[in-house]
């Protein structure tokens, strides 16, 4: 169990008592693309949001590359941890948004560098190089002096996958990437996130892209009303579901 | 029918923006009219007091004082907005109180009150309680001298305005940017610092540059605390030589000017924070829409 670099344990959420996850319990080897699906309100962002605790939980534990998230543990009590310790935390887990979430008043670039030279004290120069090679990466080797208004929703997306790729970060979660996306700029934020899978990346994706889950999934999870209802190899879950709720959630979307 | 490349766009007319603009324009005429063939207003002591060295000595006082008043109105009030939106109630009560306290009591009072803190507290002691530890000791009156205790007055009282200028321009970036910020490992700071606060800039510089006129404006309550400032200058002179509406009309038309002027710094403010913003709908925009010859 030495490569695991997600392990979550039973976990908990709840706004109120409105209980949002009941009880999740999933783990992703080093190098493994996990894709979640389900309905929508099932807790699909919910739980990412736990992952990088954007959001605290009210039960269970998540491991991330074998570090208890958001607590330090002392025996049986759980203490809270400092915000610069979560958020060091943070620094080896990307995240991708739906909306993009890009900082307006800087280009690209600018993007891409702010949290190398700020937050992890890279040398501006070397964030620079870096930061134009990743853009490269995504294929804007050309855009990096434009602002994100200027540029695509596709383009500011892949822009967003540079971003938080300049981190270094071990884990990259992304949530419902390309659902706010035009139809023809899809498949370009999906070829950036296929080599990033091939180049060996672990990632947790949430999507309605079933032909990318198809592809590039090594395992599905279908989250329904905040439980997993069904987990396995793509072709199990997504061509041969055995709960009636993956079903008719599959007859849905497909 | 040939369509060819050279089409001329005829832009939209605008009959009653000429109308009204000129009728603006023959009231504006008429009331300058109105006043400079007004017998009872001397011109010549207009003109010989616009450049009285007192009169320019006061215009020097009222740009410093509205400077450094809005300079640390601004640091204070960003400092007041990020308390009052923190998760620590204590910090929130403090910074509610603040702002409750200076916005409900008159600024003049206010004014008048600082001026007189030296008959209320005739000696001030700066050191540690109950030891005989002391920094600073004397009389008030020569420790905060008036034209302090103007800056201090005029300072809180903006503070607690602009507090809520800010804090409206903090609530006005969306919360996204915040999580995009967080998931990087950015410290709540660090977000502050360079993710939320430059957006908010864009909403806050707009009233802010309204506060800074009014803040020139407010340095003329100062008199009654005896600051030399503009209005103070010319009121001083208009005691001796009883020109009261003569005085009034060239502290009046010096306070116009440096209104005017204000706004060069501020437009060029607006084009720094809208970097990035003005594509949409702005100026570059248009040319998609030109048309006719290469
Ligand atoms: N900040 C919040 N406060 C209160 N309730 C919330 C909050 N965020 C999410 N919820 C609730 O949690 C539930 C799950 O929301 P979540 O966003 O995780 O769903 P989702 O599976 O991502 O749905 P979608 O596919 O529409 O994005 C919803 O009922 C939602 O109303
Ligand atoms: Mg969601």
């Amino acid at each position: 169990m030495a490569n695991l670099m997600v392990d979550a344990r039973n976990v908990r959420k709840s706004y109120g008592s409105n209980q949002v996850l009941n009880g999740i319990s999933l783990t992703v080897q080093q190098g493994e693309v996990l894709c979640i699906i389900g309905p929508s309100g099932s807790g699909k962002s919910t739980f990412l949001r736990c992952l990088n605790h954007l959001e605290s939980i009210n039960g269970g534990r998540i491991y991330v590359n074998d570090e208890l998230m958001g607590y330090r543990q002392v025996g049986n009590v759980l203490h809270e941890l400092k915000p610069q310790d979560i958020a060091k935390q943070r620094q080896s887990i990307g995240m991708v948004f739906q909306r993009f979430n890009l900082f307006p008043h800087m280009t690209a670039l600018q993007n891409v560098i702010e949290a190398p030279i700020g937050v992890a004290g890279i040398d501006p120069e070397e964030a620079k190089k870096q930061g134009l090679e990743l853009l490269a990466q995504v294929g804007l080797q050309d855009k990096g002096d434009h602002y994100p208004a200027q540029l695509s929703g596709g383009q500011q997306q892949r822009v967003a996958i540079a971003r938080a790729l300049a981190m270094k970060p071990k884990l990259m979660l992304f949530d419902e990437p390309t659902s706010a996306l035009d139809p023809e700029l899809v498949g370009d934020v999906l070829d950036v996130m296929k080599s990033l899978a091939k180049a060996g990346m672990t990632m947790i994706v949430v999507t309605h892209e079933m032909g990318f889950a198809r592809e590039v999934a090594d395992k599905v999870v279908f989250i329904d009303k905040g439980v997993i209802v069904e987990q396995g190899k793509p072709k199990q879950v997504l061509d041969n579901p055995q709960e009636t709720r993956t079903k008719s959630f599959l007859n849905k979307v497909l | 029918m040939d369509l060819s490349d050279d089409v001329v766009a005829v832009p939209l007319r605008h009959p009653w923006r000429w109308i009204s603009g000129g009728i603006a324009t023959a009231l504006l005429l008429s009331f300058i009219w109105a006043v400079f063939s007004a017998t009872s207003i001397q011109h010549d002591i207009v003109t010989k007091f616009l450049f009285d060295p007192r009169i320019l000595i006061g215009m020097g006082v009222t740009v410093v004082v509205t400077v450094v008043c809005m300079f640390i109105a601004t640091v204070l009030a960003t400092l007041l907005a990020v308390m009052k939106l923190s998760d620590n109630p204590l910090q929130r009560w403090l910074a509610t109180g603040f702002i409750e306290f200076f916005r409900g009591t008159p600024l003049l009072l206010q004014i008048v009150f600082w001026g007189y803190l030296g008959i209320i507290f005739p000696h001030l002691v700066l050191g540690v309680p109950y030891t005989d530890i002391v920094f600073l000791s004397g009389k008030t009156s020569d420790l905060i001298p008036a034209i302090v205790a103007g800056i201090i007055a005029l300072s809180l009282n903006e503070a607690a305005y602009s507090a809520e200028i800010v804090r409206a321009g903090i609530l006005a970036v969306d919360g996204g940017q915040v999580e995009a910020a967080k998931s990087l490992g950015m410290s709540s700071s660090y977000t502050m610092r360079r993710i939320v606060l430059p957006q908010a800039m864009r909403v806050i510089i707009p009233p802010m540059g309204n506060e800074f006129i009014g803040m020139l404006k407010n340095t003329s309550l100062l008199q009654v605390i005896a600051v030399a400032e503009l209005y103070t200058a010319s009121s001083t002179i208009s005691a001796a030589n009883l020109a009261q509406i003569e005085l009034l009309m060239v502290s009046g038309f010096w306070y116009l000017i440096m209104t005017t002027v204000l706004g060069v710094p501020q437009r060029a403010l607006e084009r720094r924070y809208g970097r990035g913003f003005e594509v949409v709908g702005g100026r570059s925009a248009p040319r998609a829409f030109k048309v006719g010859k290469r």
